[in-house]
C-alpha cells in the first residue's frame, strides 16, 4: 500500500501525542470510577471494580506505547475513502462549522421539534459543505423532515415529537 | 436431512406477500445506501435500524438479511464505476473492476459481479444451513467457562489479525470496552457521570451510527474532494459466451475461499479476496490482461466477498459471536428485539431462524433479479451532488439516535462518538475492534460472572472443560507465533520500511 500523502519517512505526527494524552484521560477516568465503586454482593464472584480496573490500565499501557510510537516515527494511515482526498491539507473549518450545525439540532430539538430542526441541520449541513442554494436546501430539508416526521409517524408507529408545532402537524 | 424441512418451513413464512415485501424493500435500500460513495454495509444497517424498530422481528430481520446482501453488491458497483473503494473488502474488486469498466467493458464487470455474488451467496447460504445447526447444537453443550474463552478468542482474533497495526487495534478494542463499561449492568453506577440517561448504557445503535455515518461525514468534510470522480456510464448489465466461461470457475473457487474465512472469528472479506486474485491471476489462460481489465479477477474475489458474508453468519447465528462490523450490528439489531443470537436460537426461535435463512436465499434471488435491469439507475446515484449526500447522511444518522428515545441528549452522545470516529479516522484506528468491544465486553463479564458463581469463586473452573482449554491453546499458540515474527522483523536488517516499523512498535 502506497501511502497517499507525501510525508517524509522520518516525521512524527505531533497530533498523534494529542490521541495518546486523550487515551490516557480515559483510561486515568476509567481507574478513577473504578476506585469509587463499593465492594460486590456477596453473590458477585467478579467485582464490578475488577474489569474496569483492567481496562484502566490497559489504556493507559496503551497510551504509552503509542506515545513511544509516535516518537520512534510511526505515522498513521489515515483513512482513504471515495470522497476523500489525503492530498489537500485538512479543512478543520468545515468541520467545526458541521459540529456547529449538528449542535443546534441537538440544541433546539426539543423546543421546535425534528420537523424544523431536522430541515435546519440538512440545509445547513450542505451549504457548510459548498453548496449555496439556500432556498432549495431548505425546502429539500423541510420536505425530507416532515415526510420522515409523517413516514415515522404514520408508517412505523413511531410518534417523534412535534415540538412546537404540535397540533399544527 | 432434518434441516431440509425446517427450511422449507422457513420458505413458506418467508414467501408471504408482507414478507417478499420486506425482503425487496431491505434489498433495494441496501443497494441504493451501499451504492452511494462512503457508505459501506455496517453503516448501511446502522442507518437503517431505526426503519425497522416498529415492524416484527421476523420481517425486519427478513429486512436486515436484504440490506445486508444489498449493501455488499452495492460496494461492487461503487468499486467497478468508481476508482476509489471505500470498503476494504472491495479494494481488490476495483483492481480489474475498474479497469475493464475503462476499457469499456463495465457492463461485462458488474454482470459477473452480480452474477458471481448471486452464485457465492447461494451457496454460501446452503452451506450456512448445513453448518449452522450442528454447530449450535455442540455450542448448545458448552458452559460459561467456554463461552468466555471463545469471546476473548474472538476479541483477540479480530483485534490482532486484522488491521496494519496491532497497537492500534488495541487501542480500538479498549476504549470498545471502556464504552461498554458504561451503565449499572453490575448493580452500581459505571462511568455514567452521575446522569441517569447513561444507567441503562450506551445504546449500541447510537455508538455504531455515530462511529460509522457521523464520524465518516466529519472525516470526508476535512478531505472533501473538490473536483468529483469520474463515474463510468454503463448500460444493462451482460456477459458473452467467453465471459461466462471465463467467469464460473472463479465464482466456484472464490466461493470455497470465501465461506471458511468469514465463518472463523478471525474472518472478514480482506484475506479471500486477496487471496482470490492471486489465485485467478496464476491460473488465468489470459494473463496479459491482468492489470488492463480480466475478468477473472472481478468474478474470483467478488464472490469470495459474498461468500464471507454468508460466512460471517456461521459464528453469528450458532454461538451469537460477531465477527464483522455488520455482523456486529446486526447481533445489535437482534439484541434490540429482545433475540439473543447463540445455540438456543434455534431451539427458542425455530420460525424466525428458519424464515431469516429462507429469505437469505430469497434476497439473493430478488438481488440479481432487480440489479441487472437496473444498474443503470445505480450508476446515477453515484453522481449524488456531494454536499447533499453527506448533509442527508447527517440528517438520517439524527433521526435514527434520536427516533430510539426521544432524547436530545442521545444526539449529543450522537456527536461525542462522531467526533471520536473522525479522530479514530485521522489516526488510522480500526473501528471493528471497537465496535465488537462494546458488545462483546459486557457479555464477557457476564460470562465470566457465570463461570465463577457456578464454581463458587474458583477460577480453576475457567479451564475445566475441553473446549476452553483448546481455545486457550490456540490463543498462546497464536500469540507465540505473531509474537517470535515481530521479534524477527525488529532484528531484522532491512526492517527499515514502514511495515515492520509498525510492527516494531506495535510488539
Amino acid at each position: 500500500m502506497s501511502t497517499p500523502t507525501d510525508r517524509q519517512a522520518r516525521r512524527t505526527d505531533n497530533a498523534q501525542y494529542g490521541f495518546a494524552a486523550l487515551l490516557a484521560v480515559v483510561g486515568g477516568y476509567v481507574l478513577y470510577d473504578a476506585s469509587t465503586l463499593h465492594p460486590g454482593f456477596a453473590d458477585q464472584p467478579v467485582q464490578p471494580n475488577a474489569f474496569p480496573y483492567v481496562i484502566g490500565t490497559a489504556l493507559l499501557v496503551l497510551a504509552a506505547l503509542l506515545a513511544v510510537a509516535t516518537a520512534r516515527g510511526d505515522l498513521p494511515h489515515a483513512e482513504e475513502g471515495e470522497d476523500v482526498d489525503l492530498n489537500v491539507r485538512s479543512d478543520w473549518r468545515t468541520v467545526g462549522l458541521l459540529i456547529g450545525v449538528f449542535t443546534l439540532n441537538l440544541a433546539l430539538i426539543d423546543w421546535l421539534g425534528w420537523a424544523i430542526t431536522g430541515a435546519l441541520l440538512f440545509a445547513g449541513a450542505a451549504w457548510v459543505l459548498g453548496n449555496r442554494r439556500i432556498v432549495l436546501n431548505l425546502l429539500i430539508g423541510v420536505g425530507l423532515s416532515v415526510g420522515t416526521w409523517y413516514g415515522f409517524y404514520v408508517g412505523l408507529g413511531v410518534p417523534i415529537p412535534a415540538g412546537i408545532l404540535d397540533g399544527v402537524l | 436431512m432434518d434441516s431440509f424441512s425446517l427450511l422449507l418451513d422457513g420458505f413458506v413464512s418467508a414467501l408471504t406477500l408482507t414478507n417478499l415485501f420486506y425482503a425487496a424493500l431491505g434489498v433495494l435500500l441496501g443497494t441504493a445506501v451501499g451504492v452511494l460513495p462512503g457508505i459501506g454495509p455496517a453503516m448501511t444497517v446502522a442507518l437503517l435500524l431505526p426503519v425497522t424498530y416498529n415492524v416484527a422481528p421476523s420481517s425486519a430481520l427478513i429486512m436486515f438479511a436484504g440490506i445486508y446482501y444489498g449493501g455488499m453488491y452495492g460496494g461492487s458497483t461503487t468499486s467497478i464505476l468508481l476508482n476509489t473503494p471505500g470498503e476494504s473488502s472491495s479494494v481488490i474488486t476495483a483492481l480489474e473492476g475498474n479497469k475493464m469498466a475503462k476499457g469499456g467493458r463495465a457492463a461485462q464487470a458488474l454482470a459477473t459481479a452480480a452474477i458471481g455474488s448471486f452464485v457465492a451467496g447461494s451457496i454460501g447460504t446452503a452451506l450456512l444451513v448445513f453448518l449452522a445447526p450442528p454447530v449450535a447444537d455442540l455450542v448448545v453443550e458448552l458452559g460459561a467457562p467456554s463461552y468466555f474463552a471463545l469471546m476473548l478468542f474472538a476479541l483477540l482474533a479480530v483485534t490482532a489479525v486484522l488491521g496494519r497495526s496491532r497497537l492500534r487495534g488495541f487501542i480500538a478494542l479498549f476504549l470498545g470496552l471502556a464504552i461498554g463499561l458504561v451503565g449499572t449492568q453490575t448493580g452500581q453506577p459505571r462511568l455514567t457521570f452521575g446522569n441517569p440517561l447513561l444507567a441503562d448504557g450506551i445504546d449500541i445503535v447510537v455508538v455504531a451510527v455515530a462511529i460509522f455515518a457521523v464520524g465518516e461525514a466529519l472525516w470526508v468534510a476535512a478531505h472533501l474532494r473538490r473536483r468529483p470522480l469520474e463515474v463510468i456510464p454503463v448500460g444493462v448489465p451482460w456477459m458473452s459466451r467467453s465471459d461466462w466461461r471465463r467467469s464460473w470457475k472463479p465464482w466456484l473457487r472464490g466461493t470455497a475461499l470465501g465461506f471458511p474465512f468469514g465463518a472463523l472469528p478471525a474472518g472478514g472479506a480482506e484475506m479471500p479476496t486477496l487471496l482470490s486474485y492471486i489465485g485467478e491471476r496464476k491460473l488465468t489462460k489470459h494473463p496479459e490482461e491482468f492489470g488492463r481489465g480480466a475478468i477473472e479477477g472481478v468474478a474470483g474475489p467478488e464472490a469470495a466477498n459474498n461468500a464471507s458474508a454468508a460466512g460471517t453468519l456461521v459464528p453469528l447465528l450458532a454461538i451469537g459471536l460477531p465477527t464483522t462490523a455488520t455482523a456486529a450490528v446486526i447481533l445489535a439489531a437482534m439484541q434490540g428485539y429482545g433475540i439473543q443470537p447463540g445455540p438456543a436460537l434455534f431451539d427458542n426461535e425455530p420460525d424466525l431462524v428458519w424464515t431469516l435463512l429462507a429469505s437469505l436465499f430469497i434476497a439473493n434471488a430478488l438481488l440479481l433479479a432487480l440489479n441487472l435491469p437496473m444498474a443503470p439507475l445505480w450508476a446515477k446515484l453515484l453522481r449524488t451532488p456531494r454536499p447533499y449526500l453527506y448533509a442527508g447522511i447527517l440528517f438520517f444518522a439524527s433521526l435514527g439516535a434520536y427516533s430510539v428515545n426521544f432524547q436530545w441528549f442521545d444526539l449529543l452522545l450522537l456527536l461525542a462518538f462522531g467526533l471520536l470516529g473522525l479522530l479514530m479516522r485521522r489516526f488510522g484506528i480500526p473501528v471493528l475492534p471497537l465496535i465488537i468491544g462494546v458488545i462483546l465486553g459486557p457479555a464477557l463479564e457476564y460470562q465470566l460472572a457465570q463461570a465463577l458463581a457456578i464454581s463458587d469463586g474458583d477460577i480453576s473452573t475457567l479451564w475445566s472443560e475441553p473446549v476452553a482449554v483448546l481455545v486457550y491453546v490456540v490463543i498462546l499458540a497464536a500469540g507465540l507465533v505473531l509474537g517470535v515474527r515481530s521479534l524477527r522483523h525488529a532484528r531484522g536488517p532491512a526492517a527499515s520500511d514502514d511495515q515492520s516499523d509498525r510492527e516494531q512498535v506495535s510488539s
